[in-house]
């Protein structure tokens, strides 16, 4: 069941060129809505039997996503597409982007036919530009097909599709403040409500998927949503992308099917690196909770699984540690990241990652005080649901679990002026 | 103030926007700026303005919000390295204190020669490939190793 729905091109070289993607059967799925004019509703009803959950972290289910967008609306409609992938641990909709550009970008074109959009924009993250350049020319290569663009396919209608490059803003990925980058501000998510579906971009009616959402749409429309969800489990259908990084000997994407266990995925991503031990797995990107090795070895790779061990699936990205890892020293690093990136807009997340960072750093070099970590738990306990957006639950998230299972490598670190697991 | 070439470029992506909002092509008309000049001068940020028709305190707001604009000069060659926990992890630390060796000067810092500038980053999304860097934003070297680097470096003339 490995790379059943995104990567099953893979293998084949330049798998990126139109050529090779409809020798694969790619646009078939974009043929048959066209040919047999399938009716959105219908469309709609095969993602919702899927039970295809957004990709970009939060689980949504997409059909009913998509059930909220206002189709019959007169006027401009978007369909948006989040590749703005920085969230620590990330690096699968980049490989969707390089490998199997055209697949999303059909995912995309039935998304606009079902939702009643008049155009596309995919946001990509910054520093892959040599990906958003990929995407660019596979857009001009579907519109010379006229797969997009005027009259797609004889069929009357006209979509086109954008890439938009970011520039290095983390919080762009969350959905509003993209929605502000690409009217050409600064990235600040929106006060919600109104959610996107009635005043998204340019405030017009907007949906905004996962690159690897809107690129699981073609399967799901050729195969039928049962098919898709077989390959997954109930209420969690589909493959999964997983990203696997940090201390393992083969990191990578390894796409499979949801609900596999953790341990076969481990060992599809080598093991962890020679002769070393596992000690804990982020699980989900760096915005989620941390899981010690012997909770993670009993897991499954899915939503239900992972919520259940107190964290989260989130985008499927999966750091690796090994023995060596000393938890102070990581969540140092972890917290700068969130402190950097905060947007400033909420005065919880903008002080509040200040105050994380600041206090684990100090824990790091030895001049940790005896109330410190009392501190850090009031300090993210006051974070967590106050902000406009999830950055700030990010932030707060990876402090409270790591004071949950490594509590005494933080007391030992105030305590001995020392790293419990280095010694020095 | 800026070359034909790179107004071709702007206006290319003025064209993907609904017309009246100009305004979206921000972000790239900056970054192609960017390119051209090396580095984005109080000038230049507020041509782009000009150019795109909008107040210069809105390509202002953007050219500060976005971390990969410079606001004051780089190298011929900026290298960025991503620090983050993953690609720490994968050996980041060691690529940074070969990179600060070979080169002589820290983070935020340009060899006297004016060819090379060090910065650190956040995550770039790549981290199955890391430790990484980027040279000068758009083109990215993975999987460093000290004999790769060598080689980075010195194929930048
Ligand atoms: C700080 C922050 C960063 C995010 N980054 C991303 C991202 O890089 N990619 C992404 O798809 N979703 C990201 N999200 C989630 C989006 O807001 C949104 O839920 C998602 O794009 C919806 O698509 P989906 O339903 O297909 O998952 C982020 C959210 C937050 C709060």
């Amino acid at each position: 069941m490995a790379n059943e729905v995104i990567f099953h091109s893979i293998h084949l070289p330049e798998s990126w060129k139109l050529e090779n993607y409809l020798k694969t059967g790619g646009y078939d799925a974009l043929k048959k809505v066209i040919a047999e004019k399938i009716p959105a509703e219908e469309i709609i009803a095969q993602v919702k039997t899927s039970a295809l959950r957004g990709r970009g972290g939060a689980g949504f289910p997409t059909g009913l996503k998509w059930s909220f967008m206002p189709r019959q609306f007169p006027g401009d409609k978007y369909v948006v597409c989040n590749t703005d992938e920085g969230e620590p641990g990330t690096f699968k909709d980049k490989d969707i982007v390089r490998f199997n550009p055209h697949q999303l970008i059909e995912g995309m074109i039935i998304a606009g036919y079902t939702l009643g959009a008049t155009a596309g924009y995919n946001y990509i993250h910054g520093e892959i530009f040599e990906c958003y350049e990929r995407f660019e020319a596979a857009l001009d290569e579907a519109r010379a097909a006229n797969l997009l663009g005027k009259n797609i396919l004889g069929s009357g209608w006209d979509f086109d599709i954008h890439a938009h490059h970011g520039y290095g803003a983390y919080v762009c990925g969350e959905e509003t403040a993209l929605l502000e980058s690409i009217e050409g501000k600064k990235g600040q998510p929106r006060f919600k409500p109104p959610f996107p579906a009635s005043f998204g971009l340019y405030g017009k009616p907007t949906t905004i998927n996962n690159t690897e959402t809107l690129a699981s749409i073609p399967y799901i429309v050729k195969h039928g949503g049962q098919k898709f969800l077989e390959l997954g489990k109930p209420n969690n259908g589909g493959t999964k992308i997983f990203s696997v990084s940090g201390h393992v000997n083969k990191p990578g994407n390894y796409e499979i099917g949801m609900g596999t266990p953790f341990k076969d995925l481990l060992e599809m991503a080598g093991g962890v690196r020679d002769g070393h031990k596992l000690k804990a797995v982020i699980p989900g990107g760096s915005s989620v909770p941390v899981v010690p090795a012997e909770i993670m070895m009993d897991l499954t790779m899915d939503y239900d699984s992972i919520a259940k061990a107190g964290s989260m699936l989130g985008a499927g990205s999966v750091i690796v540690m090994d023995e060596t890892v000393c938890m102070v020293k990581a969540l140092e690093r972890l917290s700068y990241f969130y402190f950097e990136e905060s947007c400033g807009q909420c005065t919880p997340c903008r002080e509040g990652t200040g105050w994380l960072y600041r206090v684990v750093q100090r824990i790091e070099h030895g001049e940790g005080r005896q109330e410190d970590l009392d501190l850090l738990d009031s300090v993210a306990g006051n974070i967590m649901g106050r902000t406009i957006c999830a950055l700030g639950d990010a932030a707060a998230m990876p402090v409270q679990g790591m004071l949950k299972h490594y509590r005494d490598e933080f007391e030992y670190h105030s305590k001995h002026k020392k790293c419990m697991v280095s010694g020095v | 103030m800026l070359s034909s070439e790179s107004l071709i470029q702007i206006d290319r992506e003025v064209a993907k926007y609904p017309p009246n909002n100009k305004q979206s092509a921000v972000m790239s008309a900056l970054r192609i700026a960017q390119i051209e000049k090396g580095w984005l001068a109080p000038e230049t940020i507020e041509f782009v303005a000009t150019y795109l028709e909008i107040p210069a305190i809105a390509a202002w707001e953007v050219a500060t919000f976005y971390n990969m604009y410079e606001l004051k000069p780089v190298g011929k060659y900026k290298l960025t390295v991503c620090t983050n926990l993953p690609c720490s992890l994968m050996g980041a630390q060691s690529v940074v204190e070969y990179l600060q060796d070979k080169l002589g000067i820290g983070f935020n810092e340009t060899t006297s020669d004016g060819k090379f500038t060090l910065k650190m980053s956040e995550c770039m999304g790549s981290c199955g490939e890391g430790p990484l860097l980027t040279i000068n934003n758009h083109k990215m070297r993975v999987q460093l190793t000290p004999a790769k680097i060598d080689e980075i470096l010195a194929g930048l003339e």
